[in-house]
């Protein structure tokens, strides 16, 4: 299983450092054929102005929605979590449509409003999730197929649908690895699933 | 504390790998962000207009940063004087995103610097070497940047401050334990950063550089030597055609490590920014000597 970093701007370090605990070396990818044979791709948290800007200049926007339309894994943190999204509010406008929610950037303001919160889960066995909230996007639609995995005050903060993940916090800011193993998983089952036999 | 002090230095983590533009209006923010800036510095006048005009250098107008604010989404950052704490106070009651306590303004405490823990709003702060980055960083800075020489289009005094804070990190990282609390005398900070620095091999917050950047390869070359970020702050608007300017240098720093990338930066860019030898330069007339 091979996974990558889009590592165009922001915490691209910090989810490596995790990525490397979990035992995976992730490719940095900034062009299209970075992801060429690649499984999952993490989108990490930063400026997604700045992110958008180098998307389409290198029309890395289009190999990635290529990408996420195959089914291949991706888990997006905060700005990541925005470029994943189908809509996008304040600037309006379109992610990459690789998970049905809408979100609404800056959505709890500026970074005075900045936290680091409990959230609660739908695991039972671990019933929180320490939340890293820095000028964090709000997730404001929730499509029918999208399982709300953890929320803050009935709004969802970690939600996942196909072998997709959106979070709007921090988890490569802590000690926690619950998503970051989540999404290894989601690549494992698209790699085993490219390696199936065509069954058609 | 533990909790607000992850929220500011995550924020800087979000600011890393990009560029850090100053500007004076809204316009200014504008060409910023669609440039592809991380963030925009809002201040009165770049630092080569404060070095050119001289006089007292204060804090930017709350109706201008309001103004930068209101035009883009991106982190708006904005200086205040060192040791000024009530400058800090209005621009934290304004909401800005980060506050640098910079010594491109004219110092208001020649002692003391700012107790940055009393703040919401996180700190970046300027410094020469590892022992005046600890200090900041004991006061509650959750980002260190390379002073440089600011508004001097020389890259030269940046290059050296993020050289000798690598190099005194390394030697920290060879001492024995013992040596721990020597090390701290010598460089006047705290023993327990010494002593995070000697057991990780890096500052326990982001380190951006500045000072006299004012090509694409001036911000590969600090990208290269280590910094996490790169603040520009007169090379952009002082220069001639500050849009594509910005845009060549945010480029640069994305591909810092393609030379054919930073090349590619650099071709069809008009003049830089003049540059001042900063060797021939009054001892009176450094912004990189205030603070300690």
């Amino acid at each position: 299983m091979r996974v990558g970093v889009l590592a165009l701007q922001g915490d691209i370090q910090a989810h490596e450092a995790v990525l490397e605990r979990l035992g995976c070396r992730a490719r940095e990818v900034r062009r299209a054929h970075d992801l060429d044979d690649l499984h999952g791709v993490v989108l990490p948290g930063g400026e997604s102005t700045t992110m958008w800007h180098f998307l389409r200049r290198t029309q890395l926007d289009e190999a990635l929605r290529c990408f996420l339309r195959s089914g291949g894994a991706a888990f997006g943190t905060c700005a990541g979590a925005i470029l994943l999204a189908r809509e996008v509010r304040n600037p309006d406008g379109r992610g990459l449509d690789g998970i049905d929610i809408g979100i609404e950037r800056n959505g709890y303001g500026r970074q005075t409003e900045s936290r680091v919160i409990d959230a609660a889960t739908d695991d039972p066995e671990a019933p929180s999730i320490e939340a890293v909230l820095i000028r964090a996007p709000r997730i404001v639609r929730v499509g029918s197929a999208v399982r709300v995995r953890a929320h803050l005050h009935e709004e969802p903060v970690w939600v996942e649908s196909g072998r997709v993940i959106a979070t709007t916090f921090h988890p490569e800011l802590t000690h926690d690895t619950r998503v970051h193993r989540r999404f290894l998983d989601l690549a494992r089952d698209f790699a085993e699933a490219c390696m199936a036999p065509d069954t058609q | 504390m533990q909790n607000e002090i992850r929220v500011k230095t995550g924020l800087a983590e979000m600011l890393r790998n990009g560029v850090i533009m100053d500007v004076t209006n809204a316009e200014q923010a504008s060409i910023a962000e669609r440039a592809g800036a991380v963030a925009v510095m809002a201040l009165e006048r770049v630092p080569a207009d404060i070095r050119a005009q001289g006089g007292v250098a204060r804090m930017a107008s709350p109706d201008k940063i309001r103004e930068i604010m209101h035009v883009v989404s991106i982190p708006v950052m904005a200086k205040v004087r060192i040791g000024h704490f009530a400058e800090a106070q209005v621009l934290e009651a304004l909401k800005v995103d980060f506050i640098d306590e910079s010594e491109v303004l004219t110092p208001a405490d020649e002692t003391n610097h700012i107790d940055k823990w009393s703040f919401r709003v996180p700190f970046v702060c300027g410094c020469r070497d590892l022992g005046e980055a600890l200090r900041r960083i004991a006061e509650g800075a959750a980002l260190i940047r390379t002073k440089g020489e600011a508004g001097s289009g020389n890259v030269v005094e940046a290059v050296r401050h993020l050289r000798t804070v690598n190099a005194q990190m390394r030697r920290l990282r060879m001492l024995d334990a013992e040596e721990l609390v020597h090390e701290a005398k010598e460089l006047g900070a705290p023993v327990e950063l010494v002593r995070w620095v000697h057991e990780k091999g890096k500052l326990p917050v982001p380190n951006f550089a500045a000072g006299g950047v004012a090509t694409p390869a001036d911000a590969a070359l600090l990208m290269q030597l280590g910094a996490e970020t790169v603040f520009v702050g007169s090379g952009i608007f002082k220069s001639e055609d500050p849009e594509s300017r910005a845009r060549a240098i945010v480029h640069a720093v994305l591909h810092h490590k393609e030379p054919e990338e930073v090349l590619k930066a650099h071709e069809g860019l008009g003049e830089a920014m003049p540059g001042l030898e900063v060797s021939r330069m009054d001892e009176k007339d450094l912004l990189q000597t205030r603070g300690w």
